[in-house]
């Protein structure tokens, strides 16, 4: 780890204003990509801001929706009642318990690593992530491989999740990293169908061909059959994209049977 | 049965330090005016060294030296060595090129170490690192192990044309070309012994102090053998004399071999210490684990079996490779020929082997010992073999197991390459195994399964080991450079409280609890007043070490005959305070006693007398303290049988274990409790293997692609089944104390019992560890 300057935002304001101040800032949420990123001296931020103390966290349940603040843990989303069970099963699903009690919400969003579950849940709600500067709708958020549409200086503040009529993800993990190697996230969301996949492709995306087969047949069966662009697919060690593809649909069929 | 003696499971001694955080690993020490070392490593598989710059690192803040190869040899400091001169084909030793503590012409695997920055703080070692500037020259690099010795392939060294470090071969080529030709059918199987890294809990670490008082070195070492470390790095290495080397091996957590080599970095700290006069640490991070431990296992095999009509094994043929890295360790050429081939074969009556092993170099981490070593190796190229012959056969694969089990009555048994058995009952285990695992209601689960839309599948190990290494004669006899006996002193205070010193090294094994209790049983001496100490070259006589499952059949046996020893000094003082003859004295449960009479003694009274010799026999020395030295007459031989039952998920190829059964011989059991532990971990450490840990080099790059957590899969609790753990007992004659060792059955047995069941579920005929979801999904593709 290299030096920096470690500062404590009192708000998200006072966040934003630190990290224009600073050289070459960067805000931590939970942390839990960026210290193991700064323990290897990937980075070399001058200054880390972190944002514990910004008054983020925090769950509201608006009836029709669920409005989670960015600082909020995936250990408080796994145990809070007022979170639809998808979201809580998501939440309780990532990394280890560790993890968990540090993570955050907003962290892990704005981070976008390809094969996190929460931009998953995003896509698949059709979720509204409201930053210090505006809302922008998860359609729109994730725009590469650990890139978002977050400009410079802009933090999240809060995501918004509507509910869904139905609505199950389904994660094969990764048996050494546990992040999902394929993740699907299946909806029946306000505005239709809406199927998100993680881990397959460079970052999260919505998949409108299993979106179209589940729109005129919301059952498992209707998944046979769709084909999948295996040339996007991501290719390691632990899967190539041909498995990927391929599970990519049998996590879908699981999905849709546990969302019922 | 004593209590806390022999068969009771005591809880462990040391787990109160190391529960409560008091355990004191060698990170935990530091020492006054301490400095860190950060070693300079290549980012390069295979590259020319042209040049290294050291001057920015040098003027960098905080940094007290910069060192080279070049620096070390200059002071006269020795390279690593391989001890194991194993002879091959024409009676040629293996080919064992030099290493310099730090590499000076070229850096041959990612990691090798080229360069050391040491300064006042951790950080300012990182800073200094970053600045040392390393001019290399890139060049064609190969890791593949069946590719090294081909045409055309990059060298390596030199000094080992083709790579080919070892050209190896063992048994009767003819025989077996002979019942090969009028065999009734022949099986084969081509596989991969996947490269594991062993991954302690606790990374390497080394603190090198010296004081110019006494010129005299220090080395804090995690070390599984700090003795030996210390003759290595003295006798070969220049380090300093052994009377003025000190090593110290506090707690370690974990080593599974791969602690027992001697390394690099340790060799830096101690001399960097006298150089500077300072003391210097060095702790591995994880990625230099990955990078730069030794890592076991990496054979490229094929094997056949010649099987007569009635499916009896006539003759067994091995070809293979194994892989060495860029360097050889201090066993590795005998692990993948001696320890492996000399087990080759197994439970069986297999009349004929013949094995050819090509050991060869490539740009990787260098090979060595792996919990297991050889053994592991072994067991799962005959286990599946044997496995593929009952399919060729149409048998059962217990029956055709059975059909070709050495029978107990015919122990000692000489098998056809070197080992002689010395007990086991392989029937028994396996009609137990069967019975406890209920084989024969399999069909019904699997039927259960299946509606279940699962594929269920049982898999069979029938394994045995050569472990408690070993005869030093034979051990010279094979090219080994040390004996292999173990030492121990039983110590008493004047207070009647024992010490007992050692030679052996606890890492995880429960020695300060298992070794106590062999002295409450033999002496009689409460469990709470007996310490065990181990792991400080000051402390008590020169010892081996711990690896190959040796500390209690060869270090305990060394504590047992110390205690005989004792035993019979306190007869000669019981006898003169009792005012009795020398044979009339009896002793048990710690009290000498005249026999026939009341007159009795207890042993801590001998004791006291023996240390305040008021009223003392003649000729008889003062105090009650010996040592003893063990030499095995043979190795221990455990065995067993295994059986693993797995349900496999056709859609996604994830498999589960529903069910495990072990059942192992270990003779006698000191503290059943400790070596069950030893079982559940072992066998973590071979269903590991089989279906979740392969150390992945690029194969163009050379680069080590699974150089962490995130990539290389170790498992897990939720991995793993509640295992069904029991045992059948035959007792080694040879060994005083009845006992086999334990520490690595469940590591050898575990791979061809869960590739058995994997082959059998889905009806195949071979899945490659590990299994992943994706080979199995791709088996499962290839018959549906």
């Amino acid at each position: 780890m290299y030096d920096f300057n470690f500062q404590s935002a009192s708000s998200i304001d006072d966040a934003a204003a630190r990290l224009s101040a600073a050289e070459d800032g960067t805000v931590m949420a939970g942390g839990q990509t960026l210290i193991p990123v700064l323990k290897q001296r990937l980075a070399k931020p001058s200054d880390v801001i972190s944002l514990a103390g910004a008054g983020l966290s925090g769950i509201t349940n608006n009836g029709d929706s669920v409005t989670i603040g960015a600082m909020t843990t995936h250990a408080e989303v796994a145990a809070s009642t007022d979170v639809p069970a998808v979201l809580r099963s998501v939440a309780e699903g990532i990394g280890d318990a560790q993890v968990r009690n540090r993570g955050t919400l907003g962290g892990s969003l704005a981070n976008n690593d390809p094969a996190a579950d929460y931009p998953a849940a995003a896509l698949g709600l059709g979720a509204t992530i409201t930053t210090n500067q505006r809302d922008i709708a998860a359609d729109d958020f994730f725009t590469g491989m650990f890139e978002t549409a977050l400009n410079d200086g802009e933090i999240i503040k809060s995501v918004t999740f509507p509910n869904a009529a139905k609505a199950a993800y389904a994660k094969f993990p990764n048996p050494a990293s546990r992040y999902a190697l394929v993740g699907v996230f299946v909806a029946q969301a306000a505005d239709g169908v809406r199927v998100a996949v993680t881990g397959a492709t460079d970052h999260a995306r919505r998949g409108p061909r299993m979106e179209k087969a589940l729109s005129d047949n919301w059952s498992r069966d209707a998944l046979d059959g769709v084909t999948l662009p295996v040339e996007h697919m991501n290719s390691d060690i632990h899967g190539s994209a041909e498995y990927r593809a391929h599970l990519v649909i049998v996590m879908g069929k699981r999905a849709v049977a546990a969302a019922g | 049965m004593a209590e806390n003696g022999i068969g009771a499971s005591v809880k462990r001694k040391e787990d109160n330090r190391f529960l409560t955080g008091k355990g004191n690993y060698t990170d935990d020490i530091n020492r006054p005016g301490q400095t860190y070392a950060v070693l300079v490593r290549s980012p390069h598989a295979h590259a020319t060294i042209n040049s290294i710059n050291t001057s920015a690192a040098k003027a960098a803040a905080g940094v007290v030296g910069v060192f080279v190869g070049q620096d070390l040899v200059d002071d006269g400091i020795g390279g690593l060595i391989c001890g194991m001169a194993v002879a091959g084909k024409g009676g040629e030793v293996a080919k064992m090129p030099p290493r310099n503590v730090l590499t000076i012409d070229k850096a041959r695997f990612v990691g090798d170490p080229v360069a050391v920055v040491i300064a006042e703080t951790l950080a300012q070692a990182k800073d200094g690192a970053e600045l040392v500037d390393v001019d290399y020259s890139e060049l064609p690099s190969v890791v593949s192990t069946s590719g090294a010795d081909k045409p055309g392939a990059p060298l390596l060294h030199e000094e080992v044309p083709d790579n080919l470090s070892l050209d190896w071969e063992f048994g009767d080529a003819a025989a077996v070309d002979a019942a090969f030709a009028s065999a009734h059918k022949v099986a084969e199987i081509e596989l991969v012994n996947n490269r594991m890294v062993t991954n302690p809990m606790e990374p390497r670490a080394a603190i090198g102090e010296y004081n110019s008082g006494t010129d005299e070195t220090t080395l804090y070492l995690t070390s599984q053998n700090p003795h030996v470390h210390r003759l290595v790095m003295s006798a070969f290495m220049n380090i300093a004399p052994e009377h003025k080397f000190r090593v110290v091996s506090p707690d370690v957590g974990g080593g599974f071999g791969s602690k027992v080599f001697t390394y690099n970095e340790e060799a830096v700290c101690a001399w960097a210490a006298k150089k500077l006069n300072r003391p210097v640490k060095w702790t591995c991070d994880r990625t230099e684990a990955f990078l730069c431990d030794a890592h076991g296992r990496d054979h490229v095999t094929k094997a056949e079996m010649a099987l007569d009509e009635n499916g009896k094994f006539l003759a067994l043929r091995v070809t293979s490779h194994s892989n060495m890295g860029a360097y050889l360790q201090l066993f590795s050429v005998s692990i993948s020929t001696l320890f492996h081939a000399f087990l080759l074969a197994g439970q069986y009556t297999t009349p004929a082997i013949y094995v050819e092993m090509k050991a060869v170099m490539t740009n990787t981490a260098p090979v060595d010992a792996a919990r297991g070593a050889g053994r592991p190796e072994a067991t799962y190229l005959l286990e599946r073999l044997v496995d593929v012959s009952a399919t060729e056969m149409g048998m059962d694969p217990a029956e055709i197991r059975k059909i070709n089990f050495i029978k107990s009555e015919q122990m000692p048994y000489q098998t056809p390459v070197v080992h002689v058995y010395d007990s086991g009952d392989y029937h028994a285990s396996m009609d137990k195994a069967l019975a406890d695992s209920d084989y024969g209601g399999f069909s019904s689960r699997k039927a259960d399964a299946e509606a279940r839309g699962k594929k269920r599948g049982i898999g069979l190990s029938a394994y045995i080991e050569a472990c408690g290494v070993a005869p030093s004669a034979a051990v010279g006899q094979l090219g080994g450079g040390v004996g292999l006996w173990e030492s121990a002193q039983v110590r008493f205070n004047p207070t009647g409280g024992v010490t007992v010193f050692t030679g052996a090294h606890s890492h995880g094994q429960g020695h300060e609890t298992a070794f106590a209790q062999l002295i409450t049983e033999r002496l009689g001496v409460p469990f709470e007043q007996v310490e065990v100490v181990h792991g400080d070259t000051d402390k008590g006589q020169f010892g081996m070490g711990t690896y190959g499952s040796r500390s209690l059949p060869v270090g305990g046996v060394a504590i047992a005959n110390a205690c005989d020893k004792i035993i019979a000094k306190g007869k000669k003082i019981a006898a003169h305070t009792l005012e009795a003859a020398e044979d009339d004295i009896e002793f048990g449960d710690g009290n000498f006693t005249v026999a026939g009479t009341d007159k009795a003694m207890n042993i801590a009274e001998v004791a006291f007398t023996a240390y305040v010799p008021h009223n003392y026999p003649e000729g008889v020395e003062p105090g009650l303290d010996e040592i003893a030295f063990f030499d095995p007459l043979n190795f221990s031989f455990p065995a067993g049988a295994h059986v693993c039952e797995v349900e496999v998920d056709p859609e996604t190829g994830t498999v589960e274990i529903v069910r495990y059964t072990a059942i192992d011989d270990f003779g006698t059991l000191v503290n059943p409790m400790i070596v069950e532990g030893q079982v559940h971990g072992g066998l973590a450490h071979g269903i590991g293997q089989a279906l979740l840990e392969g150390c992945v080099y690029d194969e163009d790059s050379g680069q080590l692609v699974t150089g962490s957590f995130m990539d290389y899969c170790m498992p897990r609790a939720d991995d793993l089944p509640s295992f069904d753990v029991d045992y059948t007992s035959t007792v080694p004659e040879h060994n005083p104390l009845g006992v086999k060792g334990c520490g690595e059955a469940g590591a050898i047995a575990a791979p061809p019992a869960v590739i058995n069941a994997i082959a059998n579920a889905l009806g195949v005929k071979h899945v490659e560890m590990p299994a992943t979801p994706e080979a199995v999904w791709r088996a499962a593709q290839s018959i549906s």
